[in-house]
């Protein structure tokens, strides 16, 4: 594989059986993210999405077809240290109830099990400030955080070892607009600073628009479209159509409109 | 992928020290265990020396945060005078060195802090016999309200709960209650022959599984395997809301979720009582022809003429009260689960154990109260 593809999706099938009737979610779908991209993975719900990210991180194994992720097979990422290869921001932020904030942040590195705790704890803490959070919130449990807190913890959490891809599901679904506007911001920001590469799943048009480098448009099973946001918003396909051109997308395409006059 | 070691270079020359930096200095790598043994002989911390050197840290292949903190950390959190770095790694340090601080300091244990611990201890049992008082009550008016209109009731729901919680359980209390009779049996065999006592294994084996053994040791399978289901259950209701979406709808969870359990195994506890008991009745009637050849048609023959039918009576009532217990506590627990893991297994634990208890307590209550019944 080239070395400056992240990630490598080739000729990727996966099929589900539910009550025994099979589903095909993907056929032959084939993606490359290249080095410092910021991806958004678009499609319309079931189109399998979420399922591609899962494939990325190696929590579901597809039928046929091969995840490559950083030069390893994908089922391989689940070992000792996989903190420091992939960082992923569940949709509900997946913090461990029964630590508190600084724990959680600190989880990864204290598993590796040598490095002295002092050391530990700096480096959490500066990771916490790096997502915007108060340095007083150390203490608190996740169930005392507020939805927008709880993302930061969890994206510095995800962060903790520097990985340099970062997978991100709905990052901000429940947040309400100003929470929303300011995760972006702190994404984009940490895309930037730390040269990470991202790939997000997300039906929110304005982050789509605010963040991404590349689109991937997901349908009819496979990938139908991978490109820059203006050149992807243009693909001739119905989804594409009602998807970034209907009445929702108008708003967000100010934003591109916004971006090209500012250039 | 393994990571090349990070290492230390230390040369002295006219101008001064030199350090030179190699290898990668991420967390991954570092955590190594030979790796960390050997920078941290090569870097003693806060070292004026350390300071005077010109530092190279051009040579580092990957400098993540961790190893950054390491850096600044030795430095004593400040710039040596000297430092060659690259652009990333120079903005990565600078991150590090805006954001260090000392965490908070974790509140400490004092000695009034013991005290209103203590003080929550109390008010927290009074908060669960307040709460089980309630919910007991608001049972009790549940069920004058099934009573009144019986076809309202949820019924799909109660023998749906029967079935789960009585049916399945069938084999395993048949199993204990039958080991349970055997190994009674045997013991008391090798006892009574030394007295020739022979014929009274089936006074002393039907007394103590009819009247004790069997509603107990039932109740018991019973509050491990469905009183935890029951506590986690509700608990997992209360953390995906489902519980505050029925709140919303109207719907009552008394009505809704407690009383259909009560009402199960207080159905479901006696049958399973008389179940357990006669598996171990088979268990000891085996034994007892086996170790004192004692006929099955004698057991059988001789046990309605040394237990009283009141035994009967008083297993199955003590069995209904059992079950009605264990219902309730196991919903008291479940209701009161707080929206994070640690709660829901606290709460499941607390469940098990205070059913099984109470079991023991109230069967310890009833012994006195009809030890004039059926003896």
């Amino acid at each position: 594989m080239s070395p400056s593809y992240v990630v490598q999706i080739e000729n990727l099938c996966s099929t589900f059986s539910t009550r025994g009737v099979r589903s095909v979610i993907h056929q032959n779908l084939n993606l490359s993210i290249a080095r410092g991209e910021f991806l958004s993975i678009v499609g319309g719900s079931g189109s399998g999405k979420t399922v591609l990210l899962r494939q990325m991180l190696g929590l579901e194994t597809p039928q046929s077809g091969s995840v490559t992720v950083l030069g390893e097979p994908a089922s391989e990422l689940g070992r000792a240290g996989a903190a420091s290869r992939v960082g992923m921001l569940f949709q509900q932020g997946a913090l461990f109830s029964a630590f508190t904030v600084l724990e959680n942040i600190a989880f990864p590195l204290r598993e590796l099990g040598t490095l002295p705790r002092s050391l530990i704890h700096d480096t959490a803490m500066v990771k916490m400030q790096m997502v915007g959070l108060d340095p007083a919130a150390a203490h608190q449990m996740p169930s005392d955080l507020s939805g927008g807190m709880v993302k930061r913890v969890a994206l510095a959490r995800a962060l903790v070892m520097d990985p340099p891809l970062l997978l991100l599901d709905e990052p901000t679904a429940g947040l309400d607009p100003d929470a929303s506007d300011a995760f972006c911001t702190l994404l984009r920001s940490l895309h930037q600073e730390l040269r990470l590469t991202v790939v997000m799943v997300t039906h929110d048009l304005d982050t789509i628009f605010e963040l991404s480098t590349r689109i991937a448009v997901v349908a009819d099973k496979q990938v139908i479209v991978d490109a820059p946001p203006r050149q992807a918003i243009r693909f001739d396909h119905s989804f594409v159509r009602d998807f970034f051109r209907g009445e929702r997308g108008h708003r967000a395409l100010a934003i591109l409109a916004a971006a090209d006059q500012e250039v | 992928m393994q990571d090349p070691q990070p290492r230390i270079v230390r040369e002295t020359s006219a101008s001064g020290e030199s350090i030179s930096l190699y290898g990668s200095w991420s967390a991954a790598a570092l955590a190594q265990i030979d790796n960390w043994t050997a920078l941290e002989e090569s870097l003693p911390r806060h070292a004026r020396a350390l300071m005077e050197a010109s530092w190279d840290l051009r040579h580092i292949q990957r400098l993540d945060h961790t190893g950054a903190q390491l850096l600044w950390n030795a430095w004593g959190h400040a710039w040596p005078r000297h430092v060659l770095v690259l652009d990333l790694q120079r903005s990565t340090l600078n991150r590090v060195a805006r954001y260090t601080m000392p965490p908070p300091k974790a509140q400490r244990h004092t000695l009034k802090q013991l005290f209103l611990k203590l003080g929550e201890w109390i008010m927290g049992i009074e908060s669960h016999a307040v709460g089980g008082l309630r919910l007991t009550g608001q049972t009790a008016l549940d069920f004058l309200a099934f009573l009144r209109d019986p076809s309202k009731a949820p019924w799909r729901d109660i023998s749906g709960h029967m079935y789960r919680i009585g049916a399945t359980a069938l084999p395993i209390t048949a199993l204990v209650g039958f080991l349970i009779g055997v190994v009674l049996a045997y013991l008391m065999a090798r006892q009574l022959r030394q007295f020739g006592a022979d014929a009274f294994i089936v006074n002393i084996l039907g007394l103590a599984l009819i009247r004790e053994l069997g509603p107990v040791l039932a109740a018991i399978l019973v509050a491990g395997r469905s009183g935890s289901a029951i506590t986690a259950q509700i608990g997992v209701m209360r953390v995906t809301e489902e519980l505050d979406a029925m709140r919303v709808m109207g719907i009552r969870k008394g009505s809704r979720l407690v009383l259909p359990r009560a009402m199960a195994l207080a159905l479901v506890m006696p049958l399973l009582g008389v179940w357990t008991t006669l598996a171990a009745l088979l268990g000891g009637v085996l034994a007892s022809d086996l170790t004192l050849g004692l006929s099955p048609e004698y057991f059988l023959i001789a046990l309605p003429k040394v237990v009283q039918l009141s035994n009967l009576w008083l297993a199955t009532g003590k069995s209904v009260v059992f079950g009605l217990m264990i219902a309730l506590i196991s919903c008291h627990y479940g209701l009161r689960v707080l929206p994070n893991t640690q709660s829901l297994g606290e709460g499941t634990t607390a469940s098990v154990v205070s059913s099984i208890t109470m079991v023991i307590l109230v069967d310890a209550l009833f012994a006195v109260l009809f030890k004039g019944v059926g003896l």
